[in-house]
C-alpha cells in the first residue's frame, strides 16, 4: 500500500510562517525565542519564526549540558550563522548537577526530564528578558506518541509543527535549506550519550508516521491498518503509546463543582478580543 | 446588464465588533473607488468565527438605530452590500447571518440552516440553525444567500434557484486544512469544486467570499471565487490574504447560457415534490 505523506512545502510555510506572525503579533509582540537544540525540529521553527518576523526578532537559545554532543551545538551555530538571528548560549550543568547530586541512583529518563524541564525554565525566562513569545518544536509524531517531556521540551506559547509528522518535517526542512548533515543525523533528544529517538522507541520515524497517518488523518481502525500490511504487534503497541499518553496532550482535568468551570463551559478562544 | 462585484477576503479581530466595523467601512471605501456595486463579506465578518461563549455580547440587530448596522446601511445608500453578524431574534436565540443591504434598507436576512457539529466544528453547541430558504429580489434581478455548510447540502441551492435566484452569494468562514502535496488545500479544493457545480448546474452565478486570519491554530484560506453561469470561474482571490477582488457578473449571460442549456425549463420540482413526499412518509 502506498501511503504518502509527502507535503507541498510552499504551502505548509506560508501557512506556518503566517501563523506565527499573526498569533506573536496579535498579543502585541514582535519576537520569537526558541531553544535551538541542533536538531532537525528547532531548526525549522527556527526558520519558519524567521521567515514571520525576521531574523533580527528572533533569539536561538542553545542550552547545552555537560555530556550534551560537541555536534549538537556546533550544528545550533550553523544555524544561527545561516539565519542570522541572535544567540545566546546557557549551560544548563549548573542548574541541574545540585538535583542529580541529591540522588545518585536517579534513573536516565529522570535525568532527561529535568534537564528538558531546565531547558524550559531558561526559554521562559529569556523570553521575559528578549520580550518574545517562546516558539515550540513538538512535532505531531512525538506528540501522539507522547515522547516528550510535559513541561519540558512539549512546554511553549506557539507550535508550528504540532501538526506535521517527523517526516513531514524533514521535507519542510529541506525547502528551507537547513543543512544537510542535520537533516540526515539520526533524531536524538540527546539528554545520555548515544541516545538516539528511534533506539528508544523501537521502530523508526518512517514506519510509525505512515501508520499514525492511516491511524489519525484517514480514521483507519486497527483492523484496516493490519488488513493494509501493518503488523499486528507494531499497531498494538503505537496504539497503546497514543491511549496512554494522552494526558501529556491535556491541560489537567478541573474537578468540576460550580456551574461554570474552566475547561468544561468558559469556553474562549486564546485570541479572544484580538 | 452588469454588475461590478467586490469580493471582500478579510481576516477579524475576534469578538470585537467595532474594529471589524472600521475594517468594513475601509473596503467598501475601497470597493466604491472601484466603482462596485455589489460588495459581499464573509461569514460572521463583523465578530470572526470561533466565538463560542462571546455570542451573546456580539449580537447585533439589523435596525436603523444599532450602533453597528447604522453606518453600514448608510454606506449601502452608495453600494449593495453583504456582510456577517450574530443577529438575536426575541426569544434570544442566535444566529450566525448573513444581511443583504440596499438603498440604506435590509433587503433580506439569512440564518445558517446547517450548523457544523463535529470534526473542528461547534457551531450547534452555541447557535439556533435558521429555517427558512428564500430568494429575494434586488436591484439587480433575484439572489440567494447562503452560509459555509449551507452549501454542502444540495437541497438550499436547489431551492433557491427553483425560487428564482439567478446570482447565489455564498460566505464561509473557512478553516484551511488537508495538507498534502497539491498547490492549495484539500479545503480550497473541496468548495471550489462545489461551487462550480452549483454554477454548471443551476445556470447561474456562484459568488463565494471566504474570510482569511488566524484564530489560534486554525487558518482561513480566502480564496474568493466568482463563477459564471457556464461554470467559468471569472474571479480569483489569492489564498490567505486580505483582498478585494473585483468582477464583473454579465447578467445577459444567463439568457445565453440557459438558451444552450435548458436545465431550469426542464426540471421537474413536482416530480420532486411527489418523491420526497413518498420518502418523507415512510
Amino acid at each position: 500500500m502506498n501511503i504518502d505523506l509527502s507535503i507541498n512545502t510552499d504551502l505548509a510555510r506560508k501557512i506556518l510562517a503566517g501563523f506565527l506572525k499573526s498569533e506573536i503579533t496579535r498579543v502585541g509582540y514582535s519576537r520569537a525565542v526558541i531553544n535551538l537544540s541542533g536538531g532537525l525540529d528547532s531548526a525549522v521553527s527556527c526558520a519558519l519564526a524567521v521567515e514571520a518576523v525576521g531574523a533580527e526578532n528572533v533569539l536561538a537559545l542553545r542550552l547545552p549540558y555537560k555530556t550534551s554532543s560537541p555536534d549538537s551545538l556546533e550544528h545550533a551555530q550553523w544555524l544561527v550563522d545561516q539565519f542570522k538571528v541572535r544567540c545566546e548560549t546557557v549551560e544548563i550543568t549548573d542548574m541541574v548537577e545540585p538535583l542529580f547530586r541529591l540522588d545518585p541512583e536517579m534513573s536516565k529518563s529522570r535525568r532527561g526530564n529535568v534537564m528538558a524541564r531546565a531547558r524550559m525554565i531558561v526559554l521562559y525566562d529569556r523570553s521575559e528578558v528578549f520580550k518574545a513569545l517562546p516558539i515550540g518544536t513538538s512535532n505531531k509524531t512525538e506528540i501522539l506518541l507522547g515522547y516528550t517531556t510535559m513541561w519540558g521540551d512539549m512546554a511553549s506559547a506557539l507550535n508550528p509543527l504540532g501538526d506535521l509528522y517527523k517526516t513531514q518535517v524533514r521535507q519542510l526542512a529541506r525547502a528551507l535549506n537547513i543543512p544537510q548533515p542535520i537533516i540526515d543525523k539520526p533524531p536524538s533528544a540527546d539528554l545520555w550519550a548515544g541516545q538516539t529517538d528511534e533506539g528508544e522507541l523501537g521502530f523508526t520515524y518512517d514506519e510509525v508516521d505512515k501508520l499514525l497517518y492511516l491511524l489519525v488523518d484517514k480514521r483507519y481502525t486497527v483492523q484496516d491498518c493490519i488488513e493494509a500490511g501493518f503488523d499486528k504487534a507494531f499497531v498494538d503497541k503505537v496504539v497503546g503509546r497514543v491511549q496512554r499518553s494522552q494526558f501529556k496532550r491535556m491541560m489537567p482535568p478541573v474537578a468540576k463543582l460550580s456551574n461554570r468551570t474552566v475547561g468544561y463551559d468558559f469556553l474562549y478562544l486564546r485570541d479572544w478580543g484580538t | 446588464m452588469q454588475i461590478n462585484l467586490a469580493l471582500a477576503q478579510i481576516a477579524t479581530k475576534l469578538g470585537d465588533v467595532q474594529c471589524n466595523l472600521e475594517k468594513h467601512l475601509d473596503f467598501i471605501k475601497q470597493a466604491k473607488a472601484q466603482k462596485a456595486d455589489l460588495v459581499v463579506f464573509p461569514e460572521l465578518s463583523l465578530t470572526g468565527y470561533v466565538l463560542q461563549d462571546l455570542v451573546p455580547t456580539v449580537a447585533h440587530k439589523p435596525v436603523d438605530d444599532d450602533p453597528i448596522f447604522q453606518p453600514l446601511l448608510k454606506a449601502s445608500q452608495n453600494l449593495d452590500l453583504v456582510v456577517g453578524f450574530v443577529d438575536e431574534d426575541p426569544g434570544h436565540r442566535f444566529y450566525i447571518s448573513s444581511a443583504y443591504l440596499s438603498g440604506g434598507r435590509v433587503l433580506h436576512v439569512h440564518h445558517k440552516i446547517y450548523l457544523p457539529t463535529y470534526g473542528l466544528f461547534d457551531e450547534g453547541r452555541f447557535f439556533a440553525h435558521g429555517d427558512s430558504i428564500r430568494a429575494f429580489d434586488t436591484r439587480f434581478g433575484r439572489v440567494g444567500l447562503l452560509i459555509c455548510e449551507d452549501f454542502w447540502h444540495a437541497s438550499p441551492p436547489y431551492l433557491l434557484w427553483l425560487d428564482g435566484a439567478d446570482i447565489l452569494i455564498f460566505s464561509s468562514a473557512s478553516p484551511g486544512r488537508g495538507l498534502n502535496a497539491h498547490d492549495k488545500l484539500e479545503s480550497a479544493w473541496w468548495v471550489e469544486n462545489v461551487n462550480q457545480s452549483y454554477a454548471n448546474l443551476f445556470s447561474s452565478f456562484v459568488v463565494h467570499s471566504n474570510r482569511v486570519g488566524f484564530e489560534d491554530g486554525l487558518n482561513f484560506w480566502g480564496g474568493a471565487t466568482a463563477y459564471d453561469p457556464n461554470g467559468e470561474r471569472i474571479a480569483h482571490g489569492p489564498y490567505f490574504e486580505e483582498a478585494l477582488t473585483m468582477t464583473t457578473l454579465d447578467l445577459n449571460q444567463l439568457r445565453r447560457t440557459r438558451s444552450r442549456l435548458p436545465l431550469m425549463r426542464d426540471e421537474r420540482a413536482y416530480l420532486v415534490q411527489r418523491e420526497l413526499n413518498r420518502i418523507l412518509s415512510k
